[in-house]
């Protein structure tokens, strides 16, 4: 965090050059849309945008470029938590409770049961 | 009694209580909206078919525009402060609110349409999703609005009694503000383009 005058004066100009940037960034997303991409080519060009958006505004906006070890520790531990949140809910596709493994099919139920008489 | 480290910083962290304690909010709201996220993903992987177009990209990419501007504007106010520019710091401060004020009446228009066509967050995933992201997220402009109210109003008196203590708040705000800018940085693309 700048404390001397003529340093915050310097910051001005990035915060005003970093803001018409983010304006420039968010036409190029609009265009983009205009174009109509394949969806996943979409995906990728608007989330590669929007994550270099966030980046500029984190860097620069909230001062995360020069911050203290504290802070960037705290926000190592919230990234690594986001990423198993955004993963966690993969689990549920290979989640087998409550369907019965062995539990014969249609087929062979009809077979059983000719057998038993 | 005085509460510590309010301006001077703490010897082991570094830093005043106020900014390590706002740093750990904020991630706090990354987990929640991040929950929202992964939910997103998850109804829009699993969708046999998924809405497109069905909102008004010019409307969304318009708010991208005001909440950029407005955390230029809020980033200034505190610059502003450290300048010792106290009506520029009010100025910019004032705009920030004006425009979260705008964002927010764009917003009801928006969902005023939506709603007149029977278009509620009952009527499908899609909307259900989008109404709870973009509901979020305007609760959290109101709660920024408050915040900023207070400190254009009655908060405002600290400027004369603690000065460094009035700056340091300034730049919670704007920590927190710049967070909620952020948040929108994604839903656009997520909501509005894809």
């Amino acid at each position: 965090m700048h404390s001397d005058p003529a340093e915050v004066r310097k910051s001005v100009r990035t915060y005003l050059m970093i803001g018409a940037a983010l304006l420039v960034f968010t036409g190029i997303t609009v265009a983009a849309n205009l174009v109509h991409l394949a969806v996943p080519m979409a995906i990728t060009v608007a989330l590669i945008i929007a994550s270099i958006k966030g980046a500029m505004v984190a860097a620069v906006f909230m001062h995360l470029n020069h911050e203290k070890k504290w802070i960037y520790g705290s926000l190592i531990l919230t990234v690594a938590f986001f990423v198993v949140l955004l993963f966690l809910p993969l689990l549920t596709i290979s989640d087998t409770i409550g369907t019965h493994i062995n539990a014969p099919g249609p087929a062979h139920a009809e077979s059983g049961q000719e057998h038993k008489d | 009694m005085n509460i510590p480290y309010t301006v001077e910083t703490r010897p082991d962290t570094g830093l005043a209580n106020g900014k390590l304690g706002i740093w750990l909010f904020l991630a706090s709201e990354v987990m929640l909206f991040g929950a929202l996220f992964s939910t997103y993903i998850i109804l829009r992987i699993g969708a046999v078919e998924w809405p497109h177009g069905e909102l008004s990209v010019w409307l969304g990419a318009i708010n991208t525009v005001i909440l950029i501007s407005s955390s230029v504007t809020m980033v200034m106010a505190w610059a502003s402060l450290k300048l010792n520019e106290w009506s520029k710091h009010r100025l910019y401060l004032i705009l920030t609110f004006v425009l979260a004020g705008v964002f927010l009446v764009n917003k009801y228009f928006e969902y005023a349409e939506h709603l007149a066509l029977g278009e509620g967050p009952w009527a499908s995933t899609f909307l259900a999703i989008y109404f709870t992201l973009t509901g979020l997220h305007g609760l959290h402009i109101v709660g920024g609005m408050v915040v900023m109210a207070y400190f254009i109003g009655p908060g405002a008196k600290m400027a004369k009694t603690s000065p460094e203590q009035f700056t340091n708040r300034i730049e919670y705000t704007g920590l927190y503000w710049h967070f909620v800018d952020l948040v929108w940085i994604f839903l656009f693309p997520v909501l509005y383009l894809l």
